[in-house]
């Protein structure tokens, strides 16, 4: 390394520099891509309202009395946020995973991650009630989040422990544990809609459809403070990650705390996907492809994927939100039905890709 | 322990409508209704049988009858409404069943000053003339609603003594679903398990709450001497031969005598003003007298 960047330095240097205003340049784009959404889940609706009535709207405390101005604060602003951090979240974590098990597929929903947060959730919501009472008062809008947060830590602690067991975490050996956690956790889910009173069976199948049709200035501060908070510090762990891609070994020896970062990535991670699944539900495939997508422009540094993911994460889930308000209005699409007819084309191209590392 | 869960669902729904009958403007809407949005098959129903379909603006996907509600626009499945897209109809009375929901779409709804009146569940005659006398005050059509709540008494206490001469209590299983082979069965507390007794026969798995996969074995040995559906459901099966091939089914007195009833489901299910008729039909149909 050292003899090559002394060799080579003007190259290097000029390399350098080229990727790293490629990078801004794709930052920057992506950053209008997600002001521009934010803007249309704003402006545009099934409900006709003007662009100058929806701009008045947004006064905050204030703006005309009137029905435009309520559906404008109360319905779409708190969905805008939420669908920003939902999917900033889901991209950073998608993209840390794939950094902590060296394997393009670690995505939350393979491998079982976003369905431990739903198991989490599931027992909340009908043996909550029955066993601690006491918890769901007590922790009120965040009685859900933590439950899934548990659910989802519960999750990935299994699939890195078996991946472990049963040889480096190997393409094959991550998916089947995946699969091993998605199954036990199908079972259970199963179990629960079969207890369960018809009220808590809607419950359940809500969160299995994903939606952010549900998030209230209530229930919506709490979710995003745990998201941002997982973001946030996991954007800090980009470095480590780095190193990390070299080898474990090197990591160690070049000072990274292996076993501390390998600890933040798993709890950060359950944080970030459990808050999101507790209130979005479930929405696949954003956090595999936004990762991909990134890498395929800006390469591999964890520095630049990480906000890249998260800023396409979060485009991604705003116009994908979008669609789902507004192509079947009056009703309204689950939205993880979009993320997963968009998302399962791109798996299957993404295995055609590494077909050769897989198989 | 179904008792707690219906208070639960019972209480927001009514906080609601307390919250929509304190502000003024709501109470002002409340005669002079006209872009009203229903949510709910039978809620639609009565909505037309009041004779009041014209301020309907919008309805349910499952509010298909009669053929005149499926020209409105669809605000989706009841219980997975988006609060922007039902107000997107510019409402200014919602009707819903109880099951309506998620609950923070109706909250906000409530939220941009549409009235919501809620119908309490019950499902039995007088839960239909209650329904009836509940929308007709909403409407501001009282008068109307005590004129169909008195045909609809009278309906069914003929419906009621008719059926009441009809012989023995035959043995009823009601079925939702058959994936897999493993029927999904109606047990007590559904709408299901009230239109068989209604109809004077006997749930087969009333030991049963809500909808449960019920066994092979269990189904056979409970030996039901008719099978009931929804007309969608035996489509599903594949017809009468995919119910006598059914290896749930198949052993069962009602496929022996292929004594099936499928109807269609909110025409039997949703305890709207078609209940008498399909009181009736239901318990001709499951003591195998078929009308047609």
């Amino acid at each position: 390394m050292t003899s090559l960047a002394e060799t080579g330095m003007p190259r290097v240097t000029a390399l350098r520099e080229a990727q790293e205003r490629s990078r801004r340049l794709l930052i920057l784009l992506l950053g209008g891509g997600v002001a521009v959404a934010a803007i249309a889940e704003l402006m545009i609706g099934p409900a006709r309202i003007s662009i100058p009535e929806a701009l008045a709207a947004l006064i905050p405390w204030g703006g005309p009395d009137s029905q435009a101005t309520e559906i404008v604060q109360a319905i779409r602003v708190p969905r805008m946020i939420l669908g920003l951090f939902v999917g900033a979240t889901l991209g950073v974590c998608g993209a840390a995973l794939q950094g902590l098990f060296r394997n393009p597929l670690a995505d939350p929903g393979i491998i079982g991650v976003s369905s431990g947060g739903v198991l989490g959730a599931a027992l909340m919501i009908v043996l909550g009630k029955a066993l601690a009472p006491g918890f769901l008062t007590m922790t009120g809008p965040y009685a859900l989040p933590v439950a899934a947060f548990i659910g989802s830590t519960a999750a990935i602690a299994a699939v890195y422990g078996l991946s472990r067991l049963t040889g480096v975490s190997t393409g094959s050996s991550l998916i089947l544990a995946g699969i091993a956690i998605n199954a036990i956790v199908g079972g259970i889910l199963g179990y629960l809609s079969f207890v369960a009173f018809d009220d808590q069976l809607r419950e359940l199948i809500f969160w299995q459809l994903g939606s952010l049709g549900r998030i209230t200035w209530d229930n919506l501060p709490p979710a995003i403070a745990l998201m941002g908070c997982s973001s946030v510090l996991m954007l800090r762990l980009a470095p480590a990650l780095n190193t990390y891609l070299l080898g474990e070994r090197e990591a160690v020896h070049l000072g990274v705390n292996v076993q501390a970062m390998k600890r933040n990535v798993i709890v950060l991670a359950a944080l970030g996907v459990g808050s999101a699944v507790a209130v979005s539900g479930l929405i696949g495939f954003v956090g595999l492809a936004a990762p991909h997508i990134i890498r395929l422009f800006i390469g591999a540094d964890h520095r630049a994927v990480l906000p890249g993911s998260a800023l396409l994460g979060a485009l991604l889930i705003v116009a994908a939100d979008l669609i789902a308000r507004t192509a079947a209005a009056p009703a309204e699409l689950p939205i993880g039905v979009l993320t997963s007819l968009l998302g399962g084309p791109f798996f299957i191209w993404l295995l055609m890709r590494h077909r050769r590392e897989l198989f | 322990m179904t008792g707690m869960t219906m208070t639960r669902r019972a209480v927001p729904a009514a906080l609601l409508f307390v919250m929509a009958a304190l502000s003024p403007a709501a109470s002002f809407a409340q005669d002079t209704a006209q872009r009203v949005v229903t949510l709910g098959s039978d809620v639609t129903e009565i909505v037309y049988a009041l004779g009041e379909g014209k301020r309907l603006a919008g309805r349910d996907s499952t509010s298909t009858y009669p053929e005149e509600a499926n020209a409105l626009p669809a605000v989706g499945y009841f219980r997975q409404l988006g609060a922007e897209g039902v107000l997107s109809l510019k409402p200014d009375l919602i009707l819903a069943t109880t099951q309506a929901g998620p609950p923070e779409a109706l909250k906000q709804i409530a939220g941009a000053g549409v009235k919501i009146v809620a119908m309490p569940e019950n499902f039995s005659p007088e839960g239909v003339v209650g329904k009836v006398e509940l929308i007709a005050g909403a409407l501001g059509v009282p008068e109307k609603g005590a004129k169909l709540a008195a045909e609809l008494r009278q309906k069914f206490e003929a419906a009621k003594t008719q059926i009441g001469s009809m012989p023995d209590k035959p043995k009823v299983l009601f079925i939702i679903a058959a994936a897999g082979g493993a029927p999904l069965a109606a047990g007590t507390h559904t709408g299901a398990d009230a239109l068989v007794s209604l109809a004077g026969g006997q749930n087969v798995f009333a030991d049963h709450t809500g909808y449960k996969p019920v066994s092979l074995e269990a189904t056979a040995a409970a030996g039901p001497e008719a099978i009931a559906m929804m007309a969608t459901t035996l489509e599903n099966m594949g017809g009468m031969s995919g119910v006598t091939d059914n290896p749930a089914l198949r052993l069962t007195p009602a496929a022996k005598s292929k004594r099936v009833v499928a109807r269609e489901g909110s025409y039997m299910l949703a305890f709207g003003p078609r209940l008498p008729e399909a009181m009736v039909d239901f318990a001709r149909a499951i003591r195998g007298e078929e009308k047609k």
